[in-house]
């Protein structure tokens, strides 16, 4: 999901936060406040790695009302990560509010007021941590101040808890007792701003609940499709069945006769290349329900074009892909010469590894609802990017930006596609024909059908090993069609960003290392999921390791310590030919370190009693890998059922990412991930035959279940001051290879292909 | 169009709709309750759950002219103030991340605690198998009905 350093330029915020006091039409614009209530608005400033001025100036509010009431606003989106009360707990707990009490708002769309929404390549917290921490600090500073003025002590003596401020001779008073007090404080300058020590956080470093939990539970969590507008239209469309299709003509006469439905409406698709933004081209039916525009769908007669991808076909794709590995490709990272390497080697493992196209499949479909009118139209929807979906949805509707309003409701999952606001842009574009509020509702069928799949992939590794038994050499080709193509067709080769996850990032020592590129077409639209490209090449670069452990006759653990060399922060840029990304982040401030690595492997070793488990005959894996700047090592345990089904009864994770923030919440991530990644490995694929989806549901796409699920997943969180970075998608790349290679010591069958069956 | 009375959360709702039109649908667009949520259609996932005189169904899959004097339980009606046991086991063990499928969730383990009260892992597994959670909260969810089994 690495949106961020695909479509925008760097960003770095530096804690330069700056608060003040909104305008009132500005604290009027929050809406439903209690009058008399305090608003602060928190500008984090920023400045970009070389100190230049960038555009990321956001500002978060927070609220105190007289009746004590603290409010905060979540600015990023909620999709399953928890990250609606993670930033939040970061202010109430620099603040001192009592978090029991503590209310959040969810805000729209708007660049201007809050900087970057993305939410998006697991840098929520990595990016709004200090400015978070900025903003509480800067409001309990002012609450202080306000109340030592009030009983004429020193402000020294003050500090605050619970939601009051407390004298050290006793005296306490309510944040809401100081409303009137505050209003007549100076903003403090940000040097005068002390953040608290990380041992003197209450919230951050434990387990908080999220936010949600309750309202969740009781099925009053309000979701995309949840949202109701007097008069609203829902609409299910046919799309464009293979991309780049066009309508020739249609029939809607039977659609008009089925009660509820009220209208149909062509929508243009823009044909090849679709955009990451764009609605597909097909006929949508507008009913009074749900049901009877998805039977008026069903009896449309449309006639197509299937255009240029009408023959396509993955597995033929995928044969093409693996024979171009074989053959010399694009360099994009060199270091010694792996030509002599191989000359002089005395053993040479050359394997060859595939993964298939995955959908996102989140449990909520795609839906949007629209309501336009002339001067101005309001979206409800559930969107990753609200920003995007704003920019996207005015595009299309050739209006101002000022005119478009994005409502960002809970989101039903997200893993990377509602980032994309193609279905937020079906929605307005048919409220606007309609004249009407329209719900655009994607079935499970159109959303395996018309995803932005995670690329399928062909990669070769060749490692040779010296007279001594060392690896001599790394050459590692890779070939998928790139995200970039969805946009731009011409892109035939990943792009750096794709190669940055775990493919020239490789941090081993090895003496020759050459990792080339080959050229392959996109077919359809291509996205990110979950840890983008890192799925395939962890999958393949830790699966070669483990077969390189064992030519070698080596523990792969101790093999990978050895490896990873002396700890220290590495670099690349001198063998890489383009740039390494380093998720969007200057080197200098999120360094690769080594002994960082080290340590998870070494704990996770540990942890799982990697040794004796080996002695004991079980079937482990081993894997690490850093990705999203989070450092992770993973081991799992698997054994078979008695109908000879895949069991993994034991998973152990030991994560490095930085401070950890909200510890409950990182432990889920873990959890959801390791599930996430056994689907990936074990039962999905997406495949395409004349250019169409060959899987349309649950029964042909599949997703673990409960029973396929590990059991007990162990999730060790190294203690750590270093910058907190994301949890979201470090979990998936490490476990495919570790469940790999546990999986051939079980069956004595390395695994080259995903998904794998027993 | 026809007519039915469909009895959800102890409460009567006069709707009119085509007599194939799925429960589901009904209850979301037709009465208003949006708890239940649309997953699959084809009743591979479970969102849909709801309770029929007690028992799991998915409602994306089941006609609401099939429905006659049964009585429906969707999440909003599965306690009155919310605190069915199995709701306060999903507050406690934090299960939700999207929280899209829990609803489902908790009404499949609320049927199962329901016939079964102590059920072992396996069993619970073979009552759950049903409803697919992509977060994977699978692990939690397990822990919540054994902690809501104890407390029953």
């Amino acid at each position: 999901m690495f949106a961020k350093f695909l479509f925008s330029k760097k960003q770095d915020p530096e804690n330069r936060s700056q608060v003040y006091i909104p305008s009132r039409r500005e604290f009027l614009k929050i809406g439903s406040l209690a009058t008399g209530g305090f608003l602060l608005g928190v500008n984090f400033q920023c400045t970009g790695p070389k100190g230049d001025p960038i555009t990321f100036a956001p500002n978060s509010y927070l609220i105190l009302s007289s009746d004590n009431q603290v409010t905060l606003i979540a600015h990023r989106s909620e999709m399953g990560t928890g990250i609606r009360t993670s930033l939040p707990m970061i202010i109430a707990d620099e603040l001192g509010a009592d978090w029991s009490k503590v209310k959040i708002i969810q805000a729209e769309g708007d660049n201007e007021k809050y900087g970057d929404q993305n939410t998006d390549g697991s840098y929520s917290v990595r990016m709004f941590f200090e400015p978070m921490r900025q903003a509480g600090a800067t409001a309990r500073l002012m609450l202080i101040n306000a109340a030592a003025l009030k009983w004429e002590v020193d402000p020294s003596e003050c500090r605050t808890q619970k939601g009051q401020v407390i004298h050290s001779g006793g005296k306490t008073v309510d944040f809401g007792d100081l409303i009137e007090d505050l209003k007549k404080q100076e903003i403090p300058k940000p040097e005068e701003v002390k953040l608290k020590d990380l041992k003197d956080y209450q919230l951050i470093g434990k387990d908080v609940p999220i936010y949600d939990a309750k309202d969740i539970a009781v099925g009053t969590a309000v979701f995309g499709a949840d949202v109701d507008i007097p008069g609203m239209k829902i609409a299910v469309i046919q799309r464009s069945p293979v991309i780049g299709a066009k309508v020739v003509s249609f029939s809607d006469e039977k659609t008009l006769a089925i009660p509820g439905v009220s209208q149909v409406i062509k929508i243009d698709g823009q044909g090849i290349p679709t955009g990451l933004d764009k609605a597909l081209e097909g006929i949508a039916v507008l009913a009074d329900n749900t049901w009877a525009a998805i039977q008026g769908r069903k009896a449309l007669e449309v006639d197509w074009d299937l255009g240029p991808n009408q023959e396509y076909n993955s597995a033929k794709q995928l044969e093409e892909m693996v024979k171009s590995t074989l053959s010399n490709g694009q360099i994009r990272r060199e270091r010694g010469n792996f030509t002599s390497a191989q000359r002089e080697a005395s053993t040479v493992l050359e394997r060859s590894f595939v993964a298939p196209y995955y959908a996102h499949a989140t449990m909520e479909p795609p839906v949007a609802i629209a309501n336009w009118k002339a001067d101005f139209c309001e979206i409800w929807a559930p969107t990753q990017h609200p920003q995007w979906a704003r920019t996207a949805v005015a595009t299309a509707l050739a209006m101002p930006e000022e005119q478009i309003r994005v409502n960002v409701t809970l989101l039903g999952g997200g893993f990377g596609r509602k980032s994309k606001p193609d279905y937020v842009v079906e929605a307005a574009l048919l409220s606007r024909a309609a004249k009407a509020p329209v719900r655009v509702q994607w079935t499970r069928e159109d959303d395996i059908h018309h995803d932005f799949y995670h690329s399928l992939s062909a990669q070769r590794i060749k490692a040779t090993l010296d007279r001594e038994g060392k690896i001599s050499g790394w050459n590692h080709h890779t070939v998928f069609p790139a995200i970039g193509a969805t946009g731009n067709p011409d892109e035939l080769h990943p792009s750096d960003g794709e190669l940055g996850l775990g493919c020239i990032d490789f941090p081993f020592e090895v003496p020759n290392i050459r990792i080339e590129t080959h050229e392959s077409k996109a077919h359809t639209r291509i996205g990110w999921l979950r840890s983008v490209s890192n799925i395939h090449h962890s999958f393949a670069v830790n699966g070669m390791l483990d077969e390189v452990a064992e030519a070698r006759g080596m523990d792969p653990v101790d093999m990978l310590l050895e490896l990873l060399g002396e700890d220290r922060d590495i670099t690349f840029d001198e063998e890489i030919k383009g740039t390494f990304g380093n998720y969007g982040e200057p080197i200098e401030k999120f360094p690769w370190n080594t002994g960082r690595l080290k340590n998870v492997i070494r704990k996770v070793a540990g942890e799982a009693n990697w040794k004796e488990s080996l002695a004991q005959g079980k079937s482990v894996g081993f894997a690490a890998h850093k990705s999203f700047l989070t450092y992770v090592a993973c081991i799992v345990e698997v054994d078979k059922g008695t109908n000879g089904e895949l069991l993994i009864p034991n998973v152990h994770y030991v994560v490095d990412c930085g401070v950890p923030v909200n510890t409950d919440r990182i432990r889920s991530q873990f959890e959801g991930g390791a599930q996430f990644a056994t689907s990936l490995a074990t039962t999905s694929a997406i495949s395409f035959e004349n250019g169409q989806v060959q899987q349309n549901n649950f029964d042909g796409y599949q997703v673990i279940r409960m029973s396929q699920s590990p059991k007990n997943i162990h999730v060790h969180i190294v203690e750590s001051t270093e910058k907190p970075t994301g949890v979201g998608e470090p979990p998936v790349p490490p476990f495919i290879p570790a469940l790999c290679n546990a999986v051939y010591k079980m069956t004595g069958k390395r695994i080259y292909e995903l998904p794998f069956k027993l | 169009m026809e007519k039915y009375s469909l009895g959800i959360n102890n409460k009567v709702h006069e709707i009119s709709a085509e007599a194939e039109m799925p429960l589901l649908w009904a209850i979301r667009d037709l009465v208003g309750l949006k708890g239940t949520k649309f997953g699959c259609g084809q009743g591979l996932c479970g969102a849909c759950t709801v309770l029929l005189d007690g028992s799991p169904i998915r409602s994306c899959s089941f006609q609401i002219s099939e429905v006659g004097d049964s009585s429906i339980t969707t999440i909003e009606g599965l306690s009155e103030k919310g605190d069915h046991p199995i709701q306060q086991a999903w507050v406690q063990h934090v299960v939700p991340q999207c929280g899209y499928c829990q609803s489902g969730q908790i009404l499949s383990a609320a049927a199962l605690l329901k016939a079964n009260p102590k059920p072992s892992d396996e069993e619970i597994e073979a009552a759950m198998n049903g409803n697919i959670c992509r977060c994977g909260t699978y692990n939690r969810i397990k822990e919540a009905i054994h902690t809501a089994s104890n407390s029953l």
